[in-house]
């Protein structure tokens, strides 16, 4: 499958301040990769080389000639002396009425059309910023942190419309998240960074990876929703559909990291997973 | 028989239209500190223009070009917060300008009307010019309408987007420099803010678009110029402090007749 963009060895400096060194990144249609790191890790620095704001100072970009974009910007503060209606902002990308409507009723906040941007709860502009990004036609779409100031079940709901969303649309997706629960479970590959990648792959494998150990501490705890797929990339977890009964299961690291030895699933409805160890540290 | 107060109104309502639609966009993007800054760099444009024998506006222009292209090169550079250059700038730039406008010989003016305004002495071309500048500022705006709102949302977002950001920024400053130059006349260096900023604000209380907004604000722009006009003519007040006391009278009705919506 064709990268979307790809990034190899992208390095960037500000004022002599290494902030990314040599990361390598890779977006393809129907993938979701979230990108997980402490604060300053470099991960704003990372999405805005991917969106074209920035340019590398070393490394390389490449970006499919038919590369779209929709982006989903981080926090939306629109000063309250601008009055301005959710249609009225949809408008900035794109002036059909007839697809801004049904953006808005694909990401379910079609009754809010009228209202002002800035009486939207946090859930509401989150699924307005997503519509924006929809109408742009993408087949990349870069959410940076889209379930922020979202209670936790809107949380849940919003990674549900973004998973449907990519098997809709199939477009690749890159996420930006401090969150590690939710995000974990719906998502493809996570990569985290701190100035570089420290390690990247499944939730399963990054989870019990020491670089990740770590940084966030081995407490993190993990769990999924309905993955039907196999992961397959990273010669680890496989996902067996149908292998055993529906029960949480907590995950076994295996003996070659020390460190965190179980993380228990939170009382949801978990499907259980394997974890053969199979972790991948690239630095 | 009153033609200077036709004139000195033709002159004022060309302003406040302007006023509107630009007034409202220093109000979203707080740009007001900034139009302050451009306001006090007018007088030195004044006195480089009596200095240089150019016409005041274009020296006022020059001027807050060169201001504007200070700003950015400062902000660049990230060592002080936007405000304390606008500081810097702005202060030294109005004494600077008021050293100026003293040692040129035969510029002794009158500096209540560069600061304050002098709308009763407008002339014929000066109207003109008003009118022309306010039509090329309209049209301008207009078309940029959607990009201009586009970057005063999100900017980065409008940059992926396709929006050319850094090069509407950079318009915006040289339209409003363009607006203070046609509103020194009538409101004076020091109270150009304040005509921005008092229409744009009174007519959020009632505007659901932004372009309700800008309309709205023409509208209350012209009012207070008639009505400050008005009370000039009858009760004998500055014209520049009546206009811009109408305007914040209109504010003041508006914000406790509407409750505290902004």
């Amino acid at each position: 499958m064709t990268a979307l963009i790809e990034l190899q060895g992208a390095g960037k400096s500000f004022a002599n301040r290494a902030v990314l060194q040599a990361v390598n990144l890779s977006l393809v249609p129907g993938r979701i990769v979230t990108l997980i790191g402490p604060n300053g890790a470099g991960k704003t620095t990372l999405v805005k080389i991917v969106l074209g704001l920035l340019q590398p100072d070393t490394g390389r970009v490449q970006r499919s000639a038919q590369l779209r974009v929709g982006y989903m910007p981080q926090k939306l503060h629109i000063d309250p002396t601008l009055p301005l209606q959710v249609e009225r902002f949809l408008q900035f990308a794109n002036t059909d009425d007839v697809e801004c409507l049904a953006a808005l009723e694909r990401v379910g906040i079609a009754h809010l059309i009228k209202q002002p941007v800035s009486g939207l709860s946090g859930g509401e502009m989150q699924r307005m910023l997503l519509a924006r990004a929809l109408l742009r036609k993408p087949n990349l779409l870069v959410l940076d942190e889209p379930v922020q100031g979202v209670d936790v079940t809107g949380q849940e709901a919003l990674y549900q419309l973004i998973g449907e969303l990519r098997d809709e649309l199939n477009c690749g997706i890159l996420m930006v998240s401090h969150d590690l629960h939710l995000v974990m479970a719906a998502t493809d590959e996570v990569v985290c960074l701190n100035q570089h990648v420290c390690c990247h792959g499944t939730p399963q494998q990054v989870s019990v990876d020491p670089e990740f150990v770590a940084l966030f501490g081995a407490k993190t705890a993990l769990y999924t929703h309905h993955h039907d797929h196999e992961h397959d990339l990273h010669s680890g977890v496989v996902n067996s559909p149908g292998s055993s009964s529906c029960h949480h299961d907590s995950v076994q690291h295996d003996s070659t990291h020390n460190g965190s030895t179980s993380y228990d699933s939170p009382p949801y409805d978990s499907p259980p997973y394997d974890s053969k160890g199979g972790s991948q540290s690239d630095v | 028989m009153y033609d200077f107060l036709y004139l000195a109104l033709l002159a004022g309502l060309g302003v406040a239209i302007v006023a509107g639609p630009m007034g409202s966009l220093v109000v979203w993007q707080r740009m007001a500190y900034f139009g302050e800054t451009l306001a006090h760099g007018a007088l030195l444009g004044i006195a480089l223009g009596m200095w240089l024998a150019w016409s005041n506006s274009l020296a006022v222009i020059v001027v807050c070009l060169l201001i504007a292209a200070l700003l950015i090169a400062f902000e660049r550079q990230q060592l002080l917060a936007t405000d304390t250059v606008l500081g810097i700038l702005s202060h030294s730039s109005l004494a600077l300008g008021l050293i100026a406008l003293t040692l040129i010989p035969g510029a002794r003016t009158d500096m209540e009307a560069l600061l304050f305004g002098d709308i009763l002495t407008v002339t014929v071309e000066e109207v003109t010019v008003v009118w022309l500048m306010a039509v090329g500022v309209l049209i301008t705006l207009w078309r940029l309408w959607p990009a201009l709102l586009a970057i005063t949302v999100h900017e980065d977002l409008a940059r992926v987007e396709g929006v050319p950001v850094e090069r509407l920024k950079m318009v915006l400053k040289l339209l409003l420099a363009l607006v203070v130059a046609i509103s020194m006349k009538v409101v004076g260096v020091l109270l150009i803010t304040a005509l921005l900023i008092i229409p744009a604000a009174t007519a959020r209380h009632f505007a659901k678009t932004p372009e309700q907004m800008a309309g709205l604000a023409s509208v209350v722009a012209m009012l207070a110029v008639c009505t400050g006009l008005a009370a000039s003519w009858w009760v004998n007040t500055p014209v520049g402090p009546s206009i811009v006391v109408s305007g914040s009278l209109f504010f003041v009705v508006v914000f406790l007749g509407c409750g505290r919506k902004v």
